[in-house]
């Protein structure tokens, strides 16, 4: 489903070049569940803009549902849904119901699929009691619960998640949790994931990838990630390892 | 498209009118503005007869023809030039995962309703020195084509200010200069300005085919810089030209987006 091969992008920054990526390899494949690590700037939200076909790799190649993001945005835009934890893709004035109405309209979705989507979506995510509210009068849990919905109305082959639980309070990350569980089991939709709450990780992913300098440095099950640690260790200890023994 | 550019559009509206004050007090001020510079034409034929050859109807027939133009541009495509704006507050990206051209979204983006009594305004200024002059359909014809021409290159113009900022984040008052520059330009007639500069937006940015050229045709002018008579009908084909330019820059320009971090 997500395929990247030697994937690189560099950016000129006062005459020097920083690769933010670069030669990454993976392959994600249909209805797995993905959590994508790093520390903060290690290139993951660069890489979700590329799978996106926001940003074009400056080397390689991307594809994701069979495509070329940055040459087919547009069409792959009604196969992956995106969602950004630090801004939303809603309209800030508008009621989260009217928001909804304007993606099915650019989206093209069928009236009646719209309906029983908008049903089910209501319920799992429980909307219910601030459909009729202006995007910027909901709490960060209830936009973050209207932004997963709107990502999912068309309903996407993939969903890619950069930081979805981002600043939320313990029961809003459970709520959102229980839901991306049950979209990947329900549905087969692939996840990929970045997130620095390493919770989202043990609750959620069954492969971890790590990123660090723009290059990948683990890649296999939460098991395995385990595994790279002593006998004992808690999930932030084998990650630290990781983070700070690869920067050297 | 154009479903959706009305949709975003009706949606823009809708959100606008979340701020009722604001809404008001756009609207009060958009006529307002609009009505300085008629009010400046105005005073200065109130000191002379002509204006390096036109009289004051003429001159507010070459003035309402460009500001229909550049109004119905400013109203319905102009937000293209927060495109800077956009890149740095992140949200460039939010327009960018929808199934839809970015140019679009960008174009309706926090469209204003408010402005379209400024296109009322120059459409009253076009209509009044119309009739004033007496101008009969034999030349007349050529009034829709000139401002359609026009509409197409400030469009033009404001698609590559926008795809500029791409480049430029950290300047984007410079673009202006080609849109809101441009529209002053056009608010005189041509011959106040030096041969060189008429040249240049001649033969460089055709802003001389927004209502220069044809103008002197529906006015039965000769062109006082002596460019010969075909150059009246050139319009739509520099229009042409430049908004397959437009097109082209705006690709480049996405292209090379870098989005911000995280």
């Amino acid at each position: 489903m997500i395929e990247l091969d030697r994937a690189g992008r560099s950016f000129k920054v006062k005459r020097s070049v920083v690769h933010a990526v670069q030669n990454l390899s993976f392959t994600v494949s249909a209805g797995e569940f993905v959590g994508y690590l790093g520390p903060n700037g290690a290139g993951k939200s660069t890489t979700i803009k590329m799978l996106c076909g926001i940003l074009t790799p400056t080397s390689g190649t991307v594809r994701v549902a069979g495509l070329d993001p940055s040459r087919r945005r547009t069409t792959l835009a009604r196969r992956i849904g995106v969602v950004f934890g630090q801004r939303t893709t809603l309209w800030w004035d508008l009621p989260l119901r009217d928001s909804f109405e304007l993606i099915r309209h650019l989206y093209r979705i069928d009236r009646a699929a719209f309906a029983a989507r908008l049903d089910e979506l209501t319920g799992t995510l429980d909307l219910g009691a601030f459909l009729r509210t202006p995007v910027r009068q909901l709490s960060l849990g209830q936009r973050m619960r209207g932004d997963l919905a709107a990502a999912l109305l068309h309903a996407p082959d993939v969903l890619v998640l950069d930081e979805p639980t981002i600043g939320l309070d313990v029961v809003s990350k459970a709520s959102i949790r229980d839901f991306l569980l049950r979209v990947n089991a329900e549905r087969g939709t692939t996840v990929l994931l970045t997130t620095h709450d390493l919770g989202d990780i043990e609750r959620l992913c069954r492969r971890v990838m790590l990123i660090d300098h723009g290059r990948l440095a683990f890649d296999g099950t939460l098991d395995d990630l385990m595994a790279t640690a002593p006998e004992q260790s808690s999930i932030e200890e084998v990650v630290t390892r990781l983070y700070t023994g690869s920067a050297s | 498209m154009a479903r959706t550019y009305f949709l975003l559009l009706w949606t823009w509206t809708r959100a606008a009118a979340a701020y009722p004050v604001s809404f008001a007090m756009m609207t009060v001020l958009g006529f307002a503005i609009a009505a300085i510079d008629v009010a400046v034409i105005l005073i200065i034929f109130a000191n002379t007869t002509t204006l390096a050859g036109f009289s004051r109807e003429e001159v507010l027939f070459l003035y309402g023809a460009a500001n229909l133009a550049f109004t119905i541009c400013d109203t319905f495509v102009s937000n293209l030039d927060r495109v800077s704006t956009h890149i740095k507050a992140g949200t460039l990206d939010t327009f960018l995962i929808r199934p839809v051209g970015a140019w679009i979204q960008l174009a309706a983006d926090r469209f204003m309703a408010t402005r379209i009594g400024r296109i009322l305004q120059a459409g009253l200024v076009l209509g009044y020195a119309v009739s004033a002059l007496g101008i009969g359909w034999e030349r007349a014809w050529m009034i829709p084509v000139m401002v359609l021409t026009g509409i197409v290159i400030f469009a033009s113009l404001w698609t590559i200010a926008g795809a500029l900022q791409f480049l430029l984040t950290d300047a984007p008052e410079v673009v202006n200069t080609l849109t809101y520059g441009g529209s002053q330009l056009t608010q005189y007639p041509f011959s106040v300005y030096t041969r060189d500069l008429v040249k240049g937006v001649t033969y460089v940015l055709p802003l001389a085919f927004v209502n220069w050229q044809p103008g002197l045709y529906v006015l039965d002018r000769a062109d006082p810089f002596g460019t010969p008579g075909f150059m009246r009908f050139l319009g739509p084909a520099a229009a042409l030209v430049l908004a397959l330019s437009a097109a082209l820059v705006w690709r480049q320009g996405l292209r090379h987006y870098r989005s911000t971090g995280s």
